[in-house]
């Protein structure tokens, strides 16, 4: 078992979501995160899964979702071969915001993003153990809500979109 | 050619004679009822034949497809309507049926409200769909049929499900139809690889004990005489799944037999002894592997198959030639060498000798009392036609009537393989003589599957499909209580009947029936059957506890393959 990115590029049809995700629903496996999006081309959305799977099983995944007729190109990639980032936000009390916690802020390069009477949001964005830790410190500073996105990625080799919508 | 414009009902309609669709299938109600409007404008030019129920009309539209070759169209209205096709969807789908199938939705405008018989049929036909749509605009229908029935046939054939809202049905609109031949999502055409080609000859050449499977694949990509002359030119002995009979005429010398959990001896055991297995179209289901671990082992294995999702999914492959097998057979026949295996055939030949003394000879000329369903299927292959189509429904009766019914041509092979869907042979043995009412149609059915679906008799009474039904009837859920014999110590449980007067029910259809229990009448009533000019429903009453042998039980090897 491995983590691994699945690109999907598809039409921006109605029901595509769904059609992607019962392939993973029949086989019982976990989505760890999924985003969608535009993609560079107008009319072409790109999905981002990300999925903890034996290679075997993600092969066959990723056949199974190509199969889809509206799905123009699927594809996977370890880690290494991705550039990934996760945004995550941090809602902390105004009665905390001291010192201590403006040097964590500055240490983990998060920023605050909104400040209101009662509350201040951080920002962090980066890979999922840098979100995680920063987390864990925020927990002792009565953290009021806690969000992080899904991985966005691009891959690292060379292909773009356009070889594969022809 | 622009024309003035039309309601969206008549769009549908024109839309499916425009994709030359003859004869179709359905049931009408409240959100479908502009598009049989319409239908009553154009019964010249199309017919619909009125179903006794949504599962009698997707049934018998892909025992249409199923022989014809064509896309089976059905109609039903939404709600409960579209619910009653899941079945037919998930069987289509499973065994790559092309069925285009339309259903009525409430107006766009009462969509997610819980609006009266409203239904998410979108939702719920997603995962048993090759493809499908909401049409909410009347503009949009007529592409809509025309991406639905390119979907439903090209490729990998498989189901499509087109849902229209009302509003969109009874607007007007131009009507210029215009036929799908693509579009960038969706390859059908994979070209053949040449080096593929070259390394599944070189495998085969140097092959001792090459060994061949061919499943439906071959049937759909029509590559019957292709897989012919390559067997004739590799000398390959050539064995077929379930839906893959009827590819190759069983009286051809590299023929050996049927596959699978029911299928001959020799095939299912000198799987485990070739050197090299190639299987063209078939996806290696496990009613034909048994326990994977031990299945082809010692093979290198050569998969020809058009769908990429196919390749290594089961069994691992040393060469996958991905492609349409009419392609890819050709191409390699003229890269293998031209070679006999007498000694290696001569195995099949023995172990066929074995089955036919343990197995066979008792199943076709039984000496105890009881008829045998093997010694039905036996008499009706003295009178059958070449081509005549055989459906049969999901049970012991189905892998007897498949063991024992002697294939000749293709496309005369008509079961739910994939699903399973008991009460499927009835009104799929419907759609299959509606499609030509000259061909044999013998339904062959349990008496358990028959009472699934027997509303569609009244299907066959109006249309005067000469349907021929056999009814094997053993007062039992037959094959669940084999199982309940072999694996849970014949406790029997709720698998006996207490079944009605079939013949009755059939006479009361005006159906000519008849009733045989003893063995003395069979002959004479299958051959009054086979004279009788209209339907006949020919009620055998079989054995009580016979069981379908040879049989792979679940968990076992091709190799340890049952005789008894």
């Amino acid at each position: 078992m491995k983590r691994y990115t699945i690109f999907v590029i598809t039409e921006n049809f109605i029901g595509i979501l769904n059609r992607i995700t019962i392939i993973f629903t029949r086989r019982g496996i976990n989505i760890d995160a999924l985003t969608a999006s535009e993609s560079r081309l107008e009319g072409i959305h790109r999905i981002t899964i990300e999925v903890t799977a034996s290679e075997e099983t993600l092969v066959q995944l990723v056949h199974q979702i190509e199969k889809i007729i509206d799905v123009i190109k699927a594809f996977y990639h370890e880690d290494e071969s991705v550039v990934y980032q996760e945004i995550a936000l941090y809602k902390i009390p105004v009665s905390r915001l001291d010192g201590g916690l403006e040097k964590i802020i500055r240490q983990h390069n998060a920023k605050i993003i909104a400040a209101e009477p009662e509350f201040v949001v951080l920002e962090l964005t980066g890979h999922k153990d840098q979100t995680q830790k920063l987390l864990e410190i925020l927990k002792e500073y009565d953290l009021l809500e806690f969000a992080r996105s899904g991985r966005v990625a691009v891959a690292k080799r060379m292909l773009t979109i356009d070889d594969f919508v022809k | 050619m622009k024309d003035s414009k039309i309601r969206g009902a008549d769009i549908v309609v024109r839309s499916l004679i425009a994709e030359n669709a003859k004869v179709i299938f359905g049931y009408p109600g409240g959100a479908i009822m502009p598009v049989y409007d319409a239908l009553h404008d154009y019964h010249d030019q199309i017919r619909h034949v009125l179903t006794r129920h949504e599962q009698g009309a997707i049934h018998a539209a892909q025992g249409h497809a199923r022989v014809s070759g064509k896309v089976g169209v059905c109609i039903a209205t939404s709600g409960p309507g579209a619910t009653n096709l899941i079945t037919g969807l998930a069987d289509a789908q499973i065994d790559s049926t092309p069925l285009v199938c339309i259903t009525g939705q409430v107006a766009a405008h009462l969509l997610g409200t819980d609006a009266f018989q409203e239904t998410d049929v979108l939702g719920i036909s997603m995962p048993a769909t090759k493809w499908n749509i909401q049409v909410r605009r009347v503009e949009d229908i007529a592409p809509a049929i025309a991406k639905g029935f390119y979907i439903a046939k090209s490729g990998r054939p498989g189901p499509v499900l087109i849902d229209i809202t009302k509003n969109a049905q009874v607007d007007f609109g131009e009507f210029n139809y215009v036929k799908c031949t693509g579009f960038r999502s969706y390859k059908t055409q994979i070209p053949v690889e040449k080096s593929a080609i070259q390394e599944a000859a070189f495998l085969i050449n140097m092959a001792k004990r090459p060994y061949l499977l061919f499943g439906q694949g071959v049937v759909l990509g029509s590559a019957e005489e292709e897989l012919k002359l390559f067997l004739e030119k590799s000398g390959i002995p050539a064995a077929s799944t379930l839906l893959g009979s009827g590819a190759l005429s069983q009286d051809h010398p590299n023929y050996v037999g049927k596959l699978g959990m029911h299928g001959n001896y020799a095939p299912n055991v000198l799987t485990n002894h070739c050197d090299v297995l190639i299987a063209v179209g078939m996806r290696f289901d496990d009613r034909v592997t048994g326990d994977l671990k031990r299945y082809a082992k010692q093979a290198k294995v050569i998969h020809l198959e058009l769908d990429p999702a196919e390749i290594n999914k089961i069994v691992k492959c040393e060469v996958a030639v991905l492609g349409n097998s009419k392609e890819s057979l050709a191409l390699l026949t003229e890269a293998v060498h031209q070679k006999s295996h007498p000694e290696w055939m001569a195995r099949f030949r023995e172990l066929e000798e074995e089955e036919n003394t343990v197995v066979i000879n008792h199943d076709l000329k039984p000496t105890k009392a009881g008829l045998t369903m093997g010694e039905v299927i036996h008499q009706i292959n003295q009178y059958k036609a070449d081509d005549a189509i055989l459906v049969t429904d999901v049970g012991q009766h189905q892998m007897i009537a498949w063991r024992y019914f002697n294939y000749k041509k293709t496309r005369t092979q008509v079961t739910s393989g994939g699903l399973g869907t008991m009460g499927f042979a009835l009104p799929a043995a419907l759609g299959a003589q509606l499609h030509d009412y000259s061909r044999q149609v013998i339904c062959v059915v349990g008496d358990g599957g028959i009472q699934m679906t027997i509303q569609e008799l009244g299907t066959i009474m109006q249309t005067k499909a000469p349907v021929k039904i056999v009814l094997l009837n053993n007062n039992f859920l037959g094959m669940v209580r084999q199982w309940q014999q072999m694996f849970f110590e014949k406790r029997y449980s709720f698998t006996e009947l207490d079944n009605p007067d079939f013949v009755k029910i059939a006479e009361a259809y005006s159906i000519k029936a008849q009733k045989v229990s003893e063995r003395a009448g069979l002959r004479e009533a299958i051959e009054d059957m086979f004279i009788h000019d209209g339907p006949f429903f020919l009620e055998v009453v079989v054995e009580k506890e016979d069981n379908v042998f040879p049989m792979i039980a679940t968990g076992c090897s091709v190799e340890e393959v049952r005789l008894s």
